[in-house]
Order: structure tokens, then sequence, then C-alpha cells
């Protein structure tokens, strides 16, 4: 036995030390090589799939078009900030120049601060603490962070419902969760809107919420805000459903994705509202276009980590283009000449018109708020 | 007389042979690794591996103390890896302005995260080693899953007035909770988890821990203490009745299991700028339990060469894109039942006792 | 009111659990290991029954037939293929393995349905009011109660009253004994996991339509909670893990509602923990004294 684990131990090392190199390797075949880390296994595999199709479908397009060729990896990091650095030096082993990755906030923050050591462009297309590009230059986010959607969220409910009896439900236990209701919070009380109710859950107990909705039902609460993500949105939505309690439900953009879950009935979702960058059912060309090629991919509706994937790469190729960049440049080269062109960029992507960044990394975009009638998202004020 | 010496340094000498030929190994793994690196030989994929196996080979070590040695199943060890990460990080960013030095703060972050983790250990382990079996291995499950849950709640930080902490119990509180005052820093952020931190850890430190648990756990093993716990494991009404006393005994093998995990936990909170609690969850403390599982139960040796292999599999197996984590779960079964297989088991016997002939005939 | 409505939720919960822990318990109690892959084969059960609603259009009934066949056969499988040649091995390689096929069977699942989470229609809907529609009690965990007590009963009398079930209960007790005694030890313990995985597809469509989600992953925590839930009651009795199940539930729910939902799990944890220190072999659990 012990015999065999040291043989397979020399053999693993064996293979790991083969081909070594610092891996500083310039994209020799005339493509910049691009690379995304992401959940493919694991609970969040869903997202992380997203990100690397929607960046797939981009860089199918953009090297059908001629000019600026891309190579695309994908990593797998199972969400894990110590897998997603695995990731990321196998991806510079293999020669990536720029990152357009990972998709998760706590593996982006990880990532970030050797991708700032290293001095590799990073593009994040989903991961939106306000932490993932606190103090780095050469950071930057496609999505909006989630203080920006805390803030939104309460003061389109100022505006729009300031009588609002305002219940809470959010994940504890998730920085992205947290991090929304943390600012929501804090502006709701600015606003003086009424928050009767607060409840929270956890991962080991996301299947049931019933406690929760008795409670903000015996509170008095007609507004739910809802800053989860899509799936265990489907279960509170359901379970209200059969408790009888129909509250408006407002959420952030982790809800999109809800209408396109197999076998969801969209009629309990009727008047949930969102605000999200995104709409796949939006009707300009641009979105049918990569709606319908996701389709034929992929075989599923794109949801908004797969649009943000879709406009990174694309930032990235008009930056890339702005700056003159070429292929044979080391990272270090790209990052420099990058990083200067960003604050300049003007992009109309998927998920917003006239994207621009300010220095520190962050996008200004406007959350979009819609409201789900008959299944589709419809815009509201 | 002399026959009774003789006897006496031979098994001596076989002893410090296992041990010295262990000790070697490490030292001559940490001398090649480290060499490689300096000159740029190393790949990034492999050089940024090598502070987490030395992380899990003290991990599998600590945890091969309470499993292997003293015979019972914990499936919290994650718990007190969390302690001590988590300890560490805010003793290192408390003194970063006092302590500049990085060698000396990590190395004060990880004798406060061993301690915190003894402290805990001391505080588990007196319920839990009053039971037996499986309901101490559920027990210690539930142990892991409160520390993970109460770390997730902590928000720490400091600033000029000094370190302040708030424990999120109920979920009402945030950040602002902490009353931070102008220019203070935020060290743990609730289930944000701890986020900036200095990466201060280094692979040296790594082989300083590796070797230290080493020191701890085999000379444990082999002085008047380590034989009383392995009278425990065996059995334990014979050891009773021979007038050890369980309690005591049992409470130091995972006291010291403990705080070494903590050390461990210690050096890899300070190997990553993110760190969230959630990390440290059952799924963390099942894989160090195949790495002591997998090296051998009771084999020191085998639970190093398990855990570097183990940590440097996945990474291999990337190869596989999404099929990974399968083939993973595949290699996982086949050694399981390759090593536990009566074929397997007489053809390596059968070799070794020819091999073993061979050099007496020599 | 609300005391109630948190209740009966805490009820609905725990048998969801309790089911799970059924499986559980009958597994140890004569195996002598801890399935830890018994979370998964429920998921698989729940799968199996969506594809064949969604896809092949069966109703609730002959999909859960289906799960069940397809659990069981898979059950046999895993058990004759992983855990047989390991009967003579020390208790953890059974263990480790078992976990080797959790993740096998998670992953295997994400390949071949994909990440993505569906929406389980329940096999029922709908709900009973009481007290003029103030309360409402969904049919699904009535029906959970009463598959839980069905179960139950029917495991308890196979185990007491037919000659296969004494076997079970004869390799329980003393399996070199039951052996010498001509009872087919592995015939046994392979009729076992069999059931204990039929068992399993039945929680898996149950679990399902409780919380109306499906995903590779959802038999991981309630596997890990059933699991306490069985220890709770006294791992190896059956009315234990019924009983564990519940309380587990209602802790949970009540914890929830009262004291705090971040902290809920833990202060289901601390219950169990205080619980085992006052009855160290779980509620219903026999203390064997170790003989010397």
């Amino acid at each position: 036995m012990k015999k065999f684990a040291a043989m397979l131990t020399a053999f693993t090392m064996a293979l790991g030390l083969t081909a070594c190199g610092s891996g500083n390797a310039a994209g020799a075949d005339n493509a910049f090589h691009l690379g995304t880390i992401g959940p493919l296994t694991g609970q969040n595999a869903i997202y992380g799939e997203a990100v690397a199709n929607g960046a797939k479908v981009a860089v199918e397009e953009i090297n059908a078009m001629g000019g600026v060729q891309f190579v695309l990896e994908s990593k797998d990091d199972a969400a894990d900030p110590e897998t997603s650095v695995n990731a990321y030096h196998n991806l510079l082993d293999n020669g990536m120049q720029v990152l357009v990755s990972p998709t998760t906030t706590a593996c982006a923050i990880e990532v970030s601060t050797h991708v700032y050591e290293d001095r590799v462009f990073m593009l994040t297309p989903s991961a939106s603490a306000p932490d993932v590009t606190a103090g780095k230059d050469n950071v930057f986010q496609v999505c909006f962070t989630d203080p920006n959607l805390g803030l939104g969220a309460a003061d389109y409910m100022a505006e729009h419902m300031p009588e609002a009896k305002i219940g809470v439900l959010y994940r504890s236990d998730d920085a992205y969760s947290q991090g929304v209701r943390d600012t929501f919070m804090t502006q709701a009380k600015k606003n003086n809107l009424n928050v009767l109710y607060e409840g929270s859950f956890t991962e080991d107990t996301s299947t049931n919420f019933e406690v929760q909705l008795t409670s903000a039902r015996a509170a008095g609460v007609d507004l739910m805000f809802i800053p989860i993500y899509f799936q265990p949105a489907s279960v509170v939505l359901n379970q209200a459903k059969a408790m009888g309690y129909a509250p408006t439900f407002f959420g952030v953009d982790g809800l999109d994705g809800l209408l396109t879950m197999e076998n969801f009935d969209v009629s309990v979702a009727e008047g949930v509202m969102l605000m999200t960058p995104f709409a796949a059912n939006a009707g300009d060309e641009r979105t049918e276009n990569f709606v319908k090629k996701y389709k034929e991919e992929f075989g599923s509706v794109p949801n908004q980590f797969a649009a943000d994937a879709y406009d990174a790469v694309y930032i990235v190729k008009e930056a890339l283009e702005k700056a003159g960049c070429t292929p044979d440049q080391t990272h270090q080269e790209l990052c420099e000449a990058l990083l200067k062109t960003m604050p300049e960029l003007k992009v109309d992507g998927l998920t917003g018109k006239g994207l621009t960044w300010k220095a520190n990394g962050e996008v200004s975009k406007d959350p979009l708020a819609v409201e789900i009638r008959s299944g589709e998202y419809v815009p509201v004020a | 007389m002399e026959q009774k010496k003789k006897s006496t340094s031979g098994r001596m000498k076989k002893l410090l042979r296992g041990d010295g030929l262990t000790y070697f190994a490490v030292t001559a793994a940490f001398l090649v690794m480290t060499l490689l690196n300096q000159n740029g030989m190393l790949k990034r994929s492999v050089a940024g591996l090598l502070v987490p196996i030395c992380c899990y080979m003290s991990l599998a070590v600590s945890l091969n103390l309470t499993v292997g040695i003293l015979g019972e199943l914990s499936l919290g060890h994650a718990g007190f890896m969390c302690v001590g990460a988590f300890s560490a990080v805010v003793v290192s960013g408390y003194f970063s302005e006092l302590v500049p030095n990085p060698a000396f703060r990590l190395a004060a972050a990880m004798i406060a995260g061993a301690v915190c983790a003894a402290v805990i250990g001391v505080l588990v382990g007196m319920p839990v080693l009053k039971l037996h079996g499986d309901y101490l291995a559920i027990v210690t499950l539930a142990f892991g899953q409160i520390i993970k849950e109460v770390v997730g709640c902590l928000f720490v930080g400091y600033d000029s007035k000094g370190m302040h902490m708030v424990l999120n119990l109920r979920g009402g509180k945030t950040l602002e909770d902490l009353h931070l005052q102008e220019g203070g820093t935020a060290i743990i952020k609730g289930a944000q988890g701890a986020v900036g931190t200095e990466t201060i850890a280094t692979f040296t430190a790594g082989f300083v821990l590796v070797i230290l648990t080493l020191v701890v756990v085999l000379n444990l093993m082999h002085s008047r203490h380590g034989r009383a716990i392995m009278a425990l494991r065996d059995n334990l009404v014979a050891a009773e009745s021979v007038g050890i006393n369980t309690t005591r005994y049992k409470l130091k093998a995972f006291v010291l299991s403990a705080a070494l995990a903590g050390a461990a936990g210690a050096l890899y909170g300070l190997n990553y700028s993110s760190l969230q609690s959630a990390k440290f969850d059952f799924n963390t403390s099942i894989l160090i339990l195949v790495f002591v599982v997998l090296g051998g139960l009771g084999n020191i040796r085998g639970s190093l060469i398990s855990a570097a292999a183990l940590t440097v599999l996945p990474e291999l197996l990337r190869e596989f894109d999404q099929y990974w984590k399968l083939v993973y779960a595949l290699v996982l079964i086949a050694v399981m039942l390759a090593s536990n297989n009566q074929h397997v088991k007489s053809t390596v016997d059968r070799l070794r006792s020819r091999f073993r002939l061979k050099k007496e005939a020599a | 009111m609300e005391f109630l409505a948190y209740l009966i939720s805490g009820i609905s919960l725990g048998s969801v659990y309790a089911i799970i822990a059924l499986g559980y318990t009958m597994v140890y109690g004569i195996a002598k290991m801890l399935n830890f892959a018994h979370g998964d084969v429920i998921m698989v059960g729940g799968y199996i029954s969506f594809c064949a609603m969604q896809s092949l259009g069966f109703s609730a009934f002959p999909s859960v037939l289906l799960a069940m066949l397809v659990c069981t056969m898979l059950g046999v499988v895993i058990e004759a293929l992983a855990y047989k040649p390991l009967r003579s091995a020390a208790p953890l390689a059974v263990l480790i393995t078992a976990i080797g096929v959790s993740n096998l069977l998670q992953n295997a699942a994400m390949l071949i349905w994909k990440a993505a989470p569906r929406v389980y229609t329940p096999v029922v809907s709908g709900s009973m009011q009481l007290f003029d529609g103030k309360l409402k009690v969904s049919y699904i965990s009535l029906l959970t109660i009463a598959a839980c007590l069905v179960i139950m009963a029917a495991l308890m009398l196979f185990t007491g009253k037919t000659r296969i079930g004494k076997a079970m209960r004869a390799c329980a007790e003393d399996r070199g004994a039951a052996e010498l005694m001509g009872i087919n030890v592995n015939a046994t313990v392979s009729l076992t996991f069999a059931i204990g995985s039929g068992l399993a597809a039945i929680a898996g469509v149950l679990l399902c339509s409780f919380s109306g989600t499906l995903m590779p992953t959802t038999g991981s925590m309630p596997g890990i909670k059933a699991f306490t839930a069985a220890v709770f009651g006294g791992i190896g009795s059956i009315p234990g893990a019924f009983l564990g199940g519940l309380l587990l539930g209602v802790i949970e729910s009540l914890a929830q509602a009262y004291i705090t939902s971040t902290m809920a799990n833990s202060i289901v944890f601390c219950v169990l923990i205080a619980v085992l220190l006052v009855r160290p072999a779980g509620l219903l659990g026999k203390y064997v004294p170790e003989k010397v």
C-alpha cells in the first residue's frame, strides 16, 4: 500500500514537473490567449458554465469577423478560492495573456491580488463585490457592484413605493447577498423606508422558507426584497404561492435566469420585479442574435452571466484594438496598455449602452428595473 | 546484560531509521523544490501548490493523531483549521504596523492560531471525548459546523482605539456596527470573510510547520504518553484497568491534534488574501480524512505522501475538463479497493519478504 | 397561530429527514456501515422520477415506481462493486469508499443532466385548510408523514416477523454467528442495500416535491442532516430514526423562527450535542456496555 502510494506520488510529481517553464510565453500563433475561470462543477456550476459559454460565443463571432483573433481556455474552480488560484496559475502556464474572470466574488478577490502582482489584465464579467477592484489598477468589472445594486433598489423603492411595508430575505453566508443587503439596509434607513422584517437563510437551510415567509406575513410585509440567486428564489416563490401569501417580490440581478428554469411555472413569477442588466427577450438585434446562437450551441436560453461574459470579451477586443496591441506582446505589456485604455473606452454591450469605466475599475452602468408580466420582462420607469 | 543492550539499541536504531528516513525525505524534497523554484524552473501551478501542500500534510498528520493513533473518528477537523486561519489573520492584521517583519509576524500568527485552536480543542474535547464511535464522530461533525457558522458571523476590525469585534448572531448587524474610526481597517467581514489579507506565508514556513508537526507527533508516538494513547485505541477497558487515565490522555491527543491543525490553518489563512469560513465545512474535513485513510491509519509517512499526492492530483486532472471530478472519484474508489484487496496485499507482502531475504542473504 | 404554522412546517421538514434517516439507519444497523452515498442515491431517484414525469409523460405513481426500480438496481450494483470487496476491511476504508461513490454519483449526475437546477413539480399539490384558511398544511407534508409511518411499520414488521427480516437482525447482532447458523450473509447485506436504495428513491421524490427544486447537489445536505437525525435517535433503531428526523426538523424550524435564522443549523447541532451528552446512545438507542 505504501509502495503504491509512493509510486503514485512519484508519478504525479514527475508529470507535474515536466515542461518546466516560467510560463511567460506570448501568443505565438497570432491570437490573443484569453482565459476564463469559473465553477464548472459543484453547486454554482450554472454560473461558471454560463460565463464560459457566453465567452465562447463571443470568441467564435470575433474570430469569424477576421481582425483580432482569440484563443479561449476555460478552467474550473468549483467556486473555491484555493482552486481558483491553481486554475489561474495553470492558465498562465498555458500562455494566457488576458483574464476574463473569475466568475464568483470570493475567487475574484483572491485571484485579483495575484493578477495585480503578476501584472495581468483582469476583466471580470460577474464578480461584483467592490473588494475585487479595490486598490488594484489592472482589475475591471463588467457587472455592477453589490453596493450599487442595494443602493439602486432602495432608491427605486423610495421613489416608487415609499409607503410599502418591506421585508428582506437574504442569504447570510453568501458575500453577494450579504453585500447587497447591507447597502440596501443603510440606504433604506436614509430614505426612511419601512422595513418591518428581516430574515435570512444559509446554504444548509436553503430548501425551506416557510418559516421566514410565515414571519414576514405575520409582520404585515407586502414588499419582499430578495437579493438572492434565482434557484432559491424559485423555491421562495413556489412556497409563498402554496402558502397563499402574495407580496410583491423585488430582486436584483441574481434573479435573472428564473424564467428559463426548466419546468418553472412562470405564472408564479407574475409581478416579480428585478433589477437586471440583461433581458433575453429584448427586441434588439444583437440580443436576439446572441440568444439564438447560444441556444443553438448550448441548448438553453442565456442568463445575464452569459451576457456579461459576452460583453467582457467584446470589451477586451475593443480595448486591444484601441491600444493597438499585438498578440506577440507579453501579458505585462498588454496589461499596461489596456489599463490605460479602459478609462477612455465607451462600449455598447448586451448589458448596457455606453459603458464606461472609472480608473478604479468600476463600471458606470445603470441597472434596469423590470417587472415580470406573462413570463416576460417589462421595463418599468 | 550485553544481549539486552544490543536489543534496545537495535530497536532504537530501527525507530530512528524509520523516522530518520521521513525527516530526510521531507528535508530533501524541500531543498529540491526551493532550488528549482529559485531558478525559475518550476511551473507556476506547481510553485503555487507548495504552501497548500505543506498545510495539508500537517493537517493529515494531525488528524492521523486523532484517528490513527487515538483511534477516534473526527469529522470536524476543518473547524480547528478554521479557528487557526482566522485568528492568524486577525493577529497578522493587527500587528501589521507594530511588527513589520513578515517572518516574525507569520510565526506569531501561527502560534496564535495553534493556541486558539488548542483552546477550542479543550472546549470541544471535554464533552466529545465522553462518547464513543459514531456518536463521537457525529458530535465532532456538529462542532465543526458550529465553528464554521460562528466564525462566519464574526466582524473584526481595528483602528486607533484598538480591536473591535462584533458577533452577528441574529443576522441584523453590518460592518457599521463595528464603529470603526477613520483610518480603521476591517479584517473580517462576516460571511465575506477576511479580505485583503497580506499573504505572508512562505514555503520555508511550511517546511518548518511540517517538520515541527513530525517532531511532535513522532516523538509522542514513541514516548510513554504515546504508548498510553495507543493503548486506549487498542483496548479501552484493558487500558483503564491498568490505571491509564483515559480522559487525560484522550484530551491530550485531541488538543494536540487541534493545535497542530490550528497552526496549519494559520499558514493556510495567510496564504490567501481572501478567506471565507464556508471553505472549512464538512467537505474539507472529509478531504483531510481521505488523506489519512489513504495513507494508512497510524502511518505518518503515508499521510505525508497521500496529502501531497491528492493535492497535486486534481491539478493534473485538469486535462479532463469537467470530467475531472468524476475521474478523481474513480481514482479514489480504485485506490481504496486496491489497497484493501487481498490479492494486492499478498503480492506486496511476498515482494517485501523476498526483498528482505535477499538483504539478509547478502 | 404562527407557532402552529412553524410547528407544522417543522414537522413537514422533519418527516423528509426521517424518511432519509430510515434508510441510513437500516443500512447501518445491518451492514454496519455509514453509507454516505445514500443522499446521492436520493438525488438520482429525484432525477429519474423527474425525467419520467417530464420527458416520458408518466403520472406520479409510475414515476415513483420507476425511480424505485432504478435506485434499487443502482444500490445493488454499488454494493457489489464498491462495498462487498471491502467487507472484511476496516470500517473507515468503507467510509472513504462511500465518499468516493457519493462524489461519483454527484458528478455523473452533473454530466448526464447538466448543472442547471430544475423545478420539481410536487407529486401532489394543494393544501388542506384549517382554522378558516389561516393555517395551511400542504398535502405533500401529509403524504410524507403518512409514507414515513407506513414505511416504519412495514420495516418493523419485516424485520420482526419474516424469516428474511430475522436473518437481517441476526446479521446485525453477530455476523459470525449468523453465518455459522447457515444464513447467507452476503445475500442478506445485498438485500439490505436494495431495500435501503428503494426507500431512498421514495425519499428523493418526496424531498424534491417538498423543496420544489432539483440539482445534482440536492441530496448532499439532507443526507448529512438525516445522518445526524439517525444518530440523534439512536443509530440502528428504526423508530429512533423517525423520532430523530422529526425532532431535527421541528428544532430547525423553531430556531429559525424564534431565535435566529443565520445560526439555525448551529442551534440544531447544539441541541444534538446536549442530548447525546445526556443519552450517549441517542434518544432511543440501546447503550450496549462493553463486555470484556
